[in-house]
């Protein structure tokens, strides 16, 4: 499983995201990689099976062969725990 | 000092700031993180012009902003810089909205922040640590709080 953490630059917002997904990810004991990168990068891929961004980046990654979940609280782990799960279980 | 404490470099702090709109706010992110040898005004303008790309991404949490663009010429060193405003400003974010605290965040690359990025988001992860932010009245304060 591949998940990738999206933001419009890449190095900030989505770093945070793959930060936190990657701790929920070992709390609830699921393996998947997680990569941060740009809105370009991720559409280019098409490798992974889940897009992680927020609200207001959702609507550029459409039409890809990938789940997209959107976090409004990027620090709120309960929020990325809920999400992810019902995404990958 | 911790990585963020180290990140906030003399001249990157702003507190009690009196910003109109979200973009004099992120300007004033930017113009800190000019004040600090850290970036060119070109990084402030790209900020700015990608939250009008990409609308308000950039506001991660209840009240909390973190403005930044890519990396490019503009960077001179990583770091970043943190504005408190007096009164908060509206980004547009349904959800975190009106934000009164903004870190700037300027990277060199892809890779040499991220322990950095891996400690501000332990910090935020706590209950109440934007509150504490906002109840600091010094810079000394802040400092103490990333120390």
């Amino acid at each position: 499983m591949k998940i990738i953490a999206v933001c419009g630059a890449g190095i900030g917002t989505s770093v945070l995201l793959k930060m936190n997904a990657e701790k929920v990810l070992r709390t609830l004991g699921l393996t998947a990689t997680v990569e941060a990168s740009d809105i370009e990068t991720a559409r280019a891929s098409r490798d992974a099976q889940i897009l992680l961004t927020t609200p207001e980046i959702v609507e550029k990654l459409q039409g890809l062969p990938s789940e997209v979940i959107a976090i409004n609280h990027v620090f709120d782990l309960g929020e990325i725990s809920e999400k992810l799960s019902k995404a990958m279980l | 000092m911790s990585l963020v404490g180290r990140a906030l470099a003399p001249g990157s702090i702003v507190l009690n700031a009196e910003a109109a709109d979200w973009e004099s706010a992120v300007r004033m992110v930017g113009s800190a993180l000019v004040a600090s040898g850290r970036t060119t005004d070109a990084y402030t303008d790209a900020m700015v012009q990608t939250i009008h790309d990409l609308g308000p991404y950039v506001v991660i949490a209840p009240g909390l902003a973190m403005p930044h663009a890519r990396p490019s010429d503009a960077v001179l060193e990583t770091g970043m810089s943190l504005v408190v405003l007096e009164h908060p400003v509206k980004f547009g974010n349904a959800k975190n909205d009106p934000v009164r605290v903004l870190f700037g965040l300027a990277a060199l690359d892809h890779d040499r922040h991220l322990e950095l990025l891996s400690e501000f988001a332990s910090l935020f992860s706590k209950d109440g640590f934007v509150n504490s932010l906002l109840s600091c009245s010094t810079v000394d304060e802040i400092h103490s709080l990333f120390a």
